[in-house]
């Protein structure tokens, strides 16, 4: 009854009023958002712009200095829980340095709709630099193990072999045909790692004082405001639906024989 | 370099890999280290009568300023630094190992039956997994542990910090196990000695436990390596958030997070110091897991 109750009023948009903010929780998480957005955005431009290129060549050039420092580097990288990255970075350039700020988000500007950015000012680049390292440097050592993984996989199938046969130019054989191939798996994998993703802007959020929805989450916790914290986790299940929709989409994108591709990989 | 196909290879072939070997003297070490805590830490850091708070924040023996009784200096309520990091390090492997021995119990049985028996119990059974998948252990503990702390006084909490993380996190990722498993079982019912017990007359039970799970060991190997790593991770990330061991009784990371609140004022040791024994334990267990799934796994990738 009182859950019927509930799900009647989420459908029309009412989450129920945080007991903190005496504010609908719905307008404090969409208040929060862009912060978070910002961040996660951020990270993942260096996440994509660091392993691709790594893990490419890792693959490409195995034997290579590069790729095996990249490698061993990668290791470390997994190794460092995402919150040690971030109070070391702090220390190193907030505490040691006092080169770059270490808590908030600096100078906003409106964007649009009530959307506060940080990204037309100076000073919210500044801010977002350390989080933004922080929350990619757990995963880039992921994707470019995966990526070079992939990709030495599919460098040994016959259809690349068939196209050095051909005599195409090694760079077209890199890009087109076996990175392309290499991108199906690691797209399922970005989907999944998603979650993992939101948990650790909760740990990024918290160690940077980041006002993004992660930290309101944290704090809605310790202070037990219940329609806070249900808003949070219906606001990322939101999220997670609507992301792992675009990446089924995304699939369609990458490989147009996308069905039978998946028969053959079973 | 040829994949070994047994655990006896295994073992010969550590002995040819100097970082293996260097990652296992490593692990070892730890492990023994936290295991004669009572015994080798110059003091009891649960015990409040030898502590005396004016010792607080002492730097470690080789800065200026220190205090030779503590050689690794002191933390935010002037405990040892060294005794409390053993004690951390104590924790931090019982929450990982329990984590993922209850993870492994789980997993293995499911996996197993689902394997085993195929058809529509595998059917959903793995779909229960991939409902469990789909939630980020980390998430799930967090929400989990956050709910246990409002519903319990904060007494009872810490009291029970210990288990209930083992209970989040352990439950949490079984189907890591459960899908391993059942692969290597789908392969193996099918081979010709599953077969001859079955002929023999032998129940499903004893076919399963006796028969069928001892050839899926390796690969059950090669994941818990990297579920220890995880579970030592996420116990630490939980801790840090305050969600996880209390600082009376403080794991690994609850001492960094105690330790972050004093990094503006020059304290870095507090933090420092636990954050270096974590990631060396989990470097340990993180180069052990890699090596063993190169040695163990047949499609083994040459660079």
């Amino acid at each position: 009854m009182q859950y019927g109750r509930f799900v009647g009023n989420a459908l029309r948009g009412d989450l129920g009023t945080s007991y903190f903010f005496k504010e609908p929780a719905l307008d404090v998480i969409l208040e929060k958002l862009p912060a978070t957005i910002e961040l996660v955005l951020c990270a993942s431009v260096l996440i994509l712009g660091i392993s691709v290129p790594c893990g490419m060549f890792a693959a490409v050039r195995p034997r290579h200095w590069l790729s095996r420092s990249a490698m061993g580097l990668s290791i470390l990288g997994i190794s460092v829980p995402v919150f040690l990255t971030g109070i070391l970075l702090i220390y190193l350039f907030s505490v040691e340095l006092n080169w770059l700020p270490s808590y908030g988000r600096g100078l906003t500007r409106p964007l649009l709709l009530g959307w506060e950015t940080g990204l037309l000012t100076a000073d919210g680049w500044l801010h977002l630099l350390l989080p933004s390292v922080t929350l990619a440097s757990i995963m880039v050592p992921l994707f470019i193990r995966l990526i070079r993984a992939e990709m030495l996989e599919v460098l040994d199938t016959d259809f690349v072999r068939f196209a050095w046969a051909k005599g195409l130019r090694p760079g077209r054989i890199w890009w087109v045909h076996a990175f392309r191939n290499t991108l199906l798996p690691v797209i399922t994998v970005g989907g999944v790692q998603l979650g993992t993703m939101v948990a650790y802007t909760i740990l990024t959020e918290t160690v940077f004082q980041w006002p993004g929805v992660g930290l309101l989450f944290l704090e809605a916790v310790t202070r037990a405001d219940t329609p806070l914290i249900t808003a949070y986790l219906l606001v990322v299940g939101v999220v997670f639906v609507v992301t792992n929709a675009a990446v089924d989409l995304l699939y369609g994108l990458v490989n147009p024989q996308v069905k039978l591709a998946q028969v053959g990989a079973a | 370099m040829k994949a070994a196909s047994s655990l006896s290879g295994a073992a010969s072939a550590l002995a040819q890999d100097k970082v293996a070997l260097v990652s296992l003297a490593i692990l070892l070490t730890l492990i023994a280290m936290a295991l004669l805590a009572p015994w080798i830490a110059p003091q009891n850091p649960y015990d409040p009568a030898a502590i005396d708070v004016l010792d607080a924040e002492l730097p470690p023996a080789w800065v200026a300023g220190s205090d030779m009784r503590f050689l690794l200096g002191t933390d935010t309520q002037g405990r040892d630094l060294l005794s409390t990091i053993l004690y951390g390090l104590r924790a931090s492997l019982t929450i990982g190992l329990g984590a993922v021995a209850l993870q492994a119990m789980l997993g293995v049985l499911i996996g197993t039956f689902a394997g085993y028996f195929g058809g529509r119990l595998d059917a959903a059974l793995m779909r229960l997994a991939d409902v469990q998948l789909s939630f980020s252990t980390l998430m799930v503990a967090i929400v989990l542990l956050a709910l246990l702390q409002g519903l319990f006084s904060t007494e009872w909490y810490h009291r029970y910090a210990l288990v209930s993380l083992i209970l989040v996190i352990g439950v949490a990722e079984w189907p890591q196990y459960a899908r391993t498993v059942r692969a290597s079982a789908l392969a193996e019912r099918k081979k010709e000695y599953i077969e001859a017990a079955r002929v023999l007359g032998f129940g499903p039970l004893r076919i399963m436990f006796r028969h069928l799970l001892p050839n899926c060991l390796s690969p059950i190997l090669v994941i818990s390596t990297l579920q220890v790593a995880n579970a030592i991770i996420a116990e630490a990330a939980l801790s840090f958030l305050g969600l996880g061991m209390p600082i009376t009784k403080p794991s690994l990371g609850a001492l960094i997070s105690s330790g972050f609140e004093t990094l503006f004022s020059g304290a870095w040791w507090i933090s420092a110091l636990p954050g270096l024994a974590l990631v060396l334990l989990i470097l340990a267990v993180n180069l052990l897991g890699d090596w063993l799934r190169d040695t163990l796994n047949p499609r083994h990738y040459r660079g």
